[in-house]
């Protein structure tokens, strides 16, 4: 059990740009919006999944909607709204909360209803990193119900998804109604019991989130290196050191697709890189050898300061560090790769596993 | 034949332009008052130029603006009005400013009912009475001036218009700022820059006031022209309304003079000072601008600026051996008595210049006992600092232009990697001042477009088409106005098609 408050929310939201891999939208307004609540309300307690009791309630929350309206109709305390309205459609107190995605900005969403209701949040995601769509879950994809789910804009309307046929079905239907209610809502699904969090969420992801955060900073501080600092913390490989030399982006069906190519430097002299991305990094090559494919976590941080790197933000020039994290368990298993594997992303790839 | 005068930190310019030629440059201290300094310049180069001169124009660059917000001096006490309730609560106006500017302009703040979508809907209808009575609010609490931003107030301005008008009726003497006049899309930094724009009004009209005095005072008549970060003007009436855009004009006029006086329209600018170099990219004669959040005194704000890398390194920067290093820390202003060549004990940049046969400033002889190879190592990693900040700035990886200006200039030789070629122009010492001087007249316009109800070129061309009559509303002569920047930016995680297009036009000064 730990806690959150002001300082340890900037860490977090470092560490969750890191596992944004490219995507997840910019955490700036997110850690605004929930530092605004820790301050009316306190801190929020944090428990590791093993820490729930047996009869725990838990509400996953999270934001839908176009990250660049998000910057200008900035979130309200919809998620709060979101939780209640599924309570209150349920007939279930919720005892806890947890985020949907510890990538970018969503990954401190549920903080701001769980301070707000004065409830602890599960050390623990649903996602490990980001993707861009809602049946993209561990939860769903290991058996837990997708609906009901209650979708709230800041103008107080609400609504409600008794029922759909599969969890893309509610992710279409949600993304329309999303639009219609001015393009960001928030989301809230069904109290999950705590065995299902046990046996379906990525574990410890939001304590990764603070260590990575933590890691970060103290490097900026001492002035060492920010890489070493963030493989020290969560294993993984530097893929590439070198800077963007080429950038091709195009926007279809809403998703910002495109590649980028790296031309190494110092120790990676000579090499190449090529990373295409649909809002997040999904594979990475050299020449034709697959390095690392999606759902592995293919994260670019500037090489200097450790910040993370957001696809909106790349730009040529850019002296970047590619970093590689071996995806968390529950992904690669045939059911998961069905979802989140290469070729739910189009690839006409297999997933070969990131070699440490 | 026009004027260009540049207040920087220390030096006040001035430059008298006919045409394209120089007839006549003067460099005086900066004084506190601004005013002064520029009187001295602006006779000093009457005195050397030619004896009937028809002036066109006086183009004043100045950060005395940026000054205030930095020192948190002079600012009027100031509201910020926000039309968006009930969204955007939980980040009220001010959220993240420093305690001392919030306090400094009072820290009045009001949200209301208005506001609207990204597709135009509103949010909710502007409440007319809330407004009013937050107006009345202000006029008892005496506010001087205020900024008013509805949330997508760049789809749909009509909100802010109606409000300003409320404003206007119950409490005509305060000063409003609309923030869709301001910024682009992003609530708080717009709703910031507009709100540091509102505060620092009543200065600026003080300011461009007493300037426009002393002008007269020695005779001239024409008219006194601001010049904004984009590298264009604003009449000195208009400058007094937003003097926010004058922040970070002197590096854009710095490039604008680079471009001007080498030629060079696309291309890289740098310009080396005493204790630092800012590298930046020409587009069509233009400075390009930041694309991300820009912060000024401690506030994040996103309007347009100049996207100028900068850089630790001037003709003052220390060298230290074993290991090299070269800079951080640089003599600055004592250059002329503490580098070697000038007789000092302190080994510089200028000095392994001179030594490397690069120059000859002071006394060539004070460097003889510098190692040729010290002098080369040096030489190469100031170089290769450069050319590195060169590949960071650049659109790809093509070789374009170097333009080479500021005093420093002396530190780098006739070639660098990623260079077509490597130009020193003539007068480079006074390219702000002449950056000031050939500044143009602009417009500019940022929109979010729905593709399902036009086509994307129908969408581009409206776009264009504002912003050059944006530009022709400011004072362009329409004849030679052109757009200068175009760019698309399409709204991610949404199936619908949704695009945000800002368009840049600019163009010649209208003559009389």
């Amino acid at each position: 059990m730990w806690e959150v408050d002001e300082d340890i929310l900037e860490s977090i939201t470092i560490g969750a740009g890191i596992l944004g891999t490219g995507g997840g939208g910019n955490p700036y307004i997110g850690r605004l919006r929930a530092r605004q609540v820790l301050r009316q309300h306190g801190p929020v307690t944090v428990l590791d999944p093993e820490e729930l009791s047996s009869d725990a309630q838990i509400v996953c929350v999270g934001g839908i909607g176009a990250p660049t309206v998000g910057i200008e109709k900035v979130r309200d305390t919809q998620s709060y709204s979101a939780f209640r309205a599924i309570e209150k459609y349920t007939g279930i107190t919720a005892t806890a909360l947890i985020s949907n995605e510890i990538g970018g900005s969503n990954s401190v969403e549920e903080l701001i209803p769980a301070a707000m209701a004065g409830l602890p949040v599960v050390d623990g995601d649903g996602m490990g990193r980001a993707f861009p769509e809602y049946h993209m879950k561990t939860f769903f994809v290991y058996g837990v119900p997708y609906v009901p789910m209650a979708l709230c804009d800041e103008k107080g309307n609400t609504v409600i998804i008794p029922e759909a046929v599969s969890p893309e079905w509610v992710e279409r239907i949600a993304r329309a109604v999303t639009i219609q209610m001015g393009c960001v809502a928030v989301y809230a699904v069904a109290p999950m019991s705590a065995e299902q969090v046990v046996r379906t969420a990525i574990p410890r992801t939001l304590s990764l989130a603070r260590d990575l955060g933590a890691a970060v900073r103290e490097a900026r501080q001492h002035q060492e290196d920010p890489v070493d600092a963030i493989l020290a913390t969560c294993p993984g490989i530097v893929l590439m050191q070198g800077k963007i030399v080429d950038l091709d982006r195009a926007t279809t069906a809403g998703f910002a697709r495109g590649s980028m190519t790296i031309d190494g430097l110092g120790h990676y002299h000579g090499q190449r890189m090529d990373i295409e991305f649909q809002n997040e990094n999904l594979i990475a090559r050299q020449g034709d050898a697959i390095v690392c494919t999606v759902p592995d976590l293919i994260c670019l941080v500037d090489s200097d300061q450790g910040e993370p790197i957001t696809t909106e933000l790349l730009r040529y020039g850019f002296r970047v560090t590619v970093l590689g994290f071996p995806a968390p368990a529950l992904w690669t298993t045939p059911e998961g790769l069905a979802v989140v594997g290469p070729r739910a992303f189009g690839y006409d790839t297999d997933y070969t596993p990131l070699n440490l | 034949m026009r004027i260009g005068i540049d207040v920087g930190g220390t030096n006040t310019d001035a430059v008298l332009l006919n045409g394209t030629s120089i007839e006549a440059q003067a460099k005086c201290p900066t004084t506190a008052d601004v005013t002064s300094g520029i009187l001295q310049a602006v006779e000093q180069v009457l005195s050397q130029g030619p004896n009937d001169i028809r002036l066109q124009g006086v183009m004043l660059g100045t950060t005395h603006f940026t000054n205030a917000l930095l020192e948190g001096k002079g600012l009027a006490p100031t509201a910020v009005l926000r039309l968006a309730l009930p969204a955007t609560q939980l980040l009220p106006p001010l959220v993240e400013w420093p305690d001392s500017l919030r306090n400094a302009i009072g820290g009045f703040v009001y949200l209301v009912h208005g506001g609207h979508e990204f597709d135009g809907r509103e949010i909710s209808a502007l409440d007319r009475a809330a407004v009013q009575a937050a107006a009345r609010d202000m006029r008892q609490k005496g506010v001087q001036a205020a900024s008013v931003c509805g949330v997508f107030s760049s789809v749909d301005s009509s909100h802010e218009e109606a409000a300003a008008e409320i404003i206007k009726d119950e409490a005509p003497h305060i000063q409003v700022t609309l923030s869709h006049e301001i910024g682009r899309i992003g609530l708080l930094e717009r709703e910031n820059a507009a709100t540091l724009n509102a505060c620092l009004a009543g200065l600026a009209a003080n300011t461009l006031g007493g300037v426009q005095e002393a002008l007269k005072s020695l005779g001239l008549e024409c008219p006194l022209f601001i010049t904004q970060n984009d590298g264009t003007l604003m009449g000195a009436e208009y400058a007094s309304r937003y003097p926010v855009f004058t922040i970070s004009s002197g590096a854009t006029n710095s490039m604008r003079g680079a471009a001007f006086l080498s030629g060079v329209t696309n291309g890289i600018v740098v310009d080396i000072g005493g204790t630092s170099t800012d590298v930046g990219v020409l587009v069509n004669g233009y400075p390009r601008e930041a694309s991300v959040a820009v912060s000024i005194g401690g506030v994040r704000t996103n309007f347009r600026m100049p996207d100028v890398l900068s850089i630790a390194l001037g003709g003052g920067s220390i060298i230290t051996q074993e290991p090299l290093t070269i800079g951080p820390e640089s003599v600055g202003y004592r250059l002329m008595d503490e580098a070697l060549v000038f007789g000092g004990t302190i080994l510089t940049t200028t000095d392994v210049s001179v030594a490397g046969g690069l120059s000859d400033v002071g006394s060539p002889h004070l460097v003889l006992g510098i190692e040729p190879r010290l002098a080369n190592q040096a030489l190469t990693k100031i170089r290769q600092k450069v050319e590195d900040s060169i590949d960071q700035v650049k659109f790809n990886a093509d070789d374009v232009p170097v333009v080479l200006v500021g005093g420093g200039n002396i530190l780098i030789g006739d070639v660098l990697e990623g260079a077509t070629e490597v130009i020193r122009p003539e007068n480079a010492a006074v390219a702000n001042a002449v950056g000031s001087a050939i500044a143009q007249v602009g417009g500019q316009v940022e929109r979010v477009f729905s593709l399902d109800r036009m086509g994307r070129q129908e969408a581009r061309d409206s776009a264009r088409n504002e912003a050059i009559a944006k530009a022709v509303a400011a004072g362009a002569d329409p004849n030679t106005v052109d757009l200068i920047e175009i760019d698309e930016v399409p709204l991610t995680y949404l199936p619908s098609n949704v695009t945000r297009i800002r368009a840049k036009a600019s163009g010649d000064l209208m003559p009389d």
